[in-house]
């Protein structure tokens, strides 16, 4: 019982899906059949993904990495997210304008300002020294500590404003009704909060994680070369050491990866409503 | 004193009255509901009571005590919400748990507490479902299982059938009307629902424009309201203007005498009468009845009676329950002779 505009809309979205494709799908197919071709085969350019020692440190450092700073950036924002959703609509508004600023703020920009804060002669070890609370600078940067600094910092935004919308979607009769049966804050937010924020954590979470398993310019800023994770070590078989092989074939597990975690996700059934999948 | 005394409470935010000067005074055991139009204040109230809103002025006295700046976790009310506001993650059983747990019952007790309060409410069978699993009905009746289980002596009801169907919210008023007796809580309910109102409660607590305008039982609220708007917001209702003259009303009629409790203080000389659609009858007066003329403009069939639409000779218009025999086309556009008993016809003095 589609009218002819429900049945033709589908075209809206053709330019769109061919760009995808053409400048999206096609490269990363050219990068499968690259990594099943390059140098001596298939079979050579997938196995040193296990023997090799360098892929290994660089994969543990990315989990590390990755994992730390999902679990930073949603304790974080959901603290935010918490905050917000029980303020004035006037103090709302401009904590939600405050979260969207880094939004506009190239990531570069970021990473750089990082640096300035954070480098042996920057801005937090110089007021800290000049204070006296330190005598040597504090190595915060061009190490895992920087990069992780700098990952939360730009993961912060994202997952306050996934865990805001999952937050104010929660029915807030629920939690009086907590209140009206004898429960106290720390039970309300342990037994009805937490649990009906579980959705938009694990959306938050996942979001995240995905996003940090390939990140490409904090790490390679704020890692100053010495904490290495996966994409800034592609990009340097690709345009350094021209390795293509192992270039293509580390990417591909990439995505596998992402993908099967993805998959995983969705197999729960508050995922899958949390993306909208509907609940019956 | 009284079991849960209101005095004297004020709401305000910002520009807004939300309650002016409210008191009433609930009696143990009562099933007291506060009945308005929306915005009227009656939910601010029923929030006071239950804790989730700050008045501005006047306090609340339960059982002598002051619970005024009280927290809703500490005044120990049932509070059963008009979405119900089950914990969507948690079974049926665990709902029902949840203030026992709260509380820290040992578990044989929650156990024994959990599968009494089912029953009471005809769900055991349904213990372990989730609430998005139950329809409607069902949802409301846990939601009322949980608010009772833990024994609290009042139980705050905010629009809870108004989610419900016609057929489904009559069955509920009665299931609610029985836990009322079963249990012997106080009963705080909140409607606009005029009829649920004169239904369920011992009394009405009438309210407009944040303040109470009449209290009373349904009954007296019905047959002899104090003001045009109880006369108007409690069941349908006629209003024609009215003149005493040497002790005899004209009005609906001419020249008739009214019972000595319904009529006015002997210096008032004009009044708003009002008579319910029910009371006006077809046919010429006989000895003693209140007859009128009206021209019939409209003929309006509902089932078991039909509804007159009705024009006095003064312009006024008025609408008369009729049996549904009468036919339509035979009467429309006639002027035909009505009468009422001068006991059905109310007065109300003008300003109020």
């Amino acid at each position: 019982m589609s009218s002819r505009f429900e049945r033709y809309a589908l075209l809206l979205t053709l330019p769109a899906g061919i760009m995808v494709l053409a400048l999206y799908a096609l490269p990363i197919l050219q990068v499968l059949s690259l990594s099943l071709t390059e140098g001596k085969g298939a079979w050579a350019n997938y196995s040193q993904l296990f023997t090799s020692r360098a892929v290994a440190k660089v994969v543990g450092t990315t989990l590390n990495v990755s994992l730390l700073t999902t679990a930073i950036t949603l304790v974080v924002a959901y603290v935010i997210a918490f905050g917000m959703i029980h303020m004035t609509a006037r103090s709302r508004r401009i904590a939600l304008l405050m979260v969207s600023i880094p939004f506009w703020i190239s990531v570069l920009v970021r990473a750089f300002a990082w640096i300035t804060i954070l480098r042996s002669q920057g801005v937090l070890n110089g007021a800290l020294m000049g204070l006296g609370v330190i005598s040597q600078p504090l190595e915060l940067v061009y190490n895992r500590l920087g990069v992780t600094i700098g990952m939360v910092h730009y993961m912060v935004p994202f997952a306050v404003l996934l865990l805001y919308a999952n937050l104010t979607d929660i029915d807030r009769r629920i939690v009086q009704a907590a209140r009206s049966l004898g429960a106290r804050p720390l039970t309300v937010f342990l037994k009805v909060w937490l649990p009906l924020s579980a959705p938009g954590l694990g959306v938050a979470a996942l979001f995240v994680l995905v996003f940090s398993l390939g990140f490409l310019v904090t790490p390679a800023l704020l890692g100053g070369g010495k904490t290495l994770m996966i994409a800034e070590y592609i990009s340097v078989q690709i345009s350094t050491t021209r390795r293509w092989d192992l270039a293509t074939a580390l990417s591909t597990a990439l995505l596998i990866v992402v993908g099967l975690l993805i998959a995983l996700a969705l197999r729960s059934p508050t995922m899958r409503a949390a993306f909208g999948g509907g609940r019956r | 004193m009284g079991f849960l005394v209101i005095d004297q409470l004020t709401m305000t935010y910002g520009q807004v009255t939300a309650l002016d000067d409210v008191s009433l005074t609930v009696k143990e055991g009562e099933f007291i509901t506060l009945l308005g139009p929306s915005g009227s204040g009656k939910t601010t109230l029923l929030m006071s009571i239950a804790g989730f809103n700050r008045p501005t002025a006047g306090e609340i006295v339960f059982d002598g005590r002051q619970i005024t700046g009280l927290e809703p976790e500490d005044r120990d009310f049932g509070l059963v919400f008009q979405g119900y506001a089950l914990f969507p993650h948690l079974s049926v059983a665990d709902n029902v748990a949840f203030p026992l747990r709260v509380r820290k019952w040992d578990k044989a007790r929650i156990r024994a507490r959990v599968a009494e309060m089912l029953d009471l409410v005809g769900l055991a069978h349904l213990a372990g479902r989730k609430p998005r699993q139950l329809s409607g009905g069902q949802q409301q009746r846990v939601a009322l299982a949980r608010a009772l289980a833990f024994g609290p002596r009042v139980l705050l009801l905010d629009e809870p059938l108004s989610a419900l169907d016609r057929m489904l919210r009559e069955t509920m008023q009665q299931e609610l009307r029985r836990l009322h007796r079963e249990t012997g809580v106080t009963f705080l309910y909140v409607t606009h629902d005029q009829q649920e109102a004169l239904t369920l409660s011992d009394r009405i607590a009438v309210f407009n424009k944040g303040r109470i305008v009449e209290c009373d039982t349904a009954q007296r609220l019905f047959r002899a309201p104090k003001t045009r708007f109880v006369a108007e917001f409690l069941g349908e209702n006629n209003f024609v203007t009215g003149t005493r003259q040497g002790g005899r009303w004209t009005g609906l009629g001419t020249g008739f005498v009214l019972p000595p409790d319904r009529d006015l203080p002997e210096d008032r000389s004009a009044a708003t009468l009002w008579l319910r659609p029910g009371d006006i009858a077809l046919g010429p007066a006989g000895a003693g009845e209140i007859g009128f003329q009206a021209v019939v403009e409209d003929v309006i069939f509902a089932g078991t009676s039909s509804g007159l639409h009705l024009r006095l000779p003064t312009g006024e218009p008025l609408v008369a329950s009729v049996a549904a025999e009468i036919s339509a086309a035979e009467i429309t556009g006639k002027t035909l002779a009505f009468h009422a008993r001068p006991g059905a016809v109310g007065v109300i003095p003008e300003g109020a």
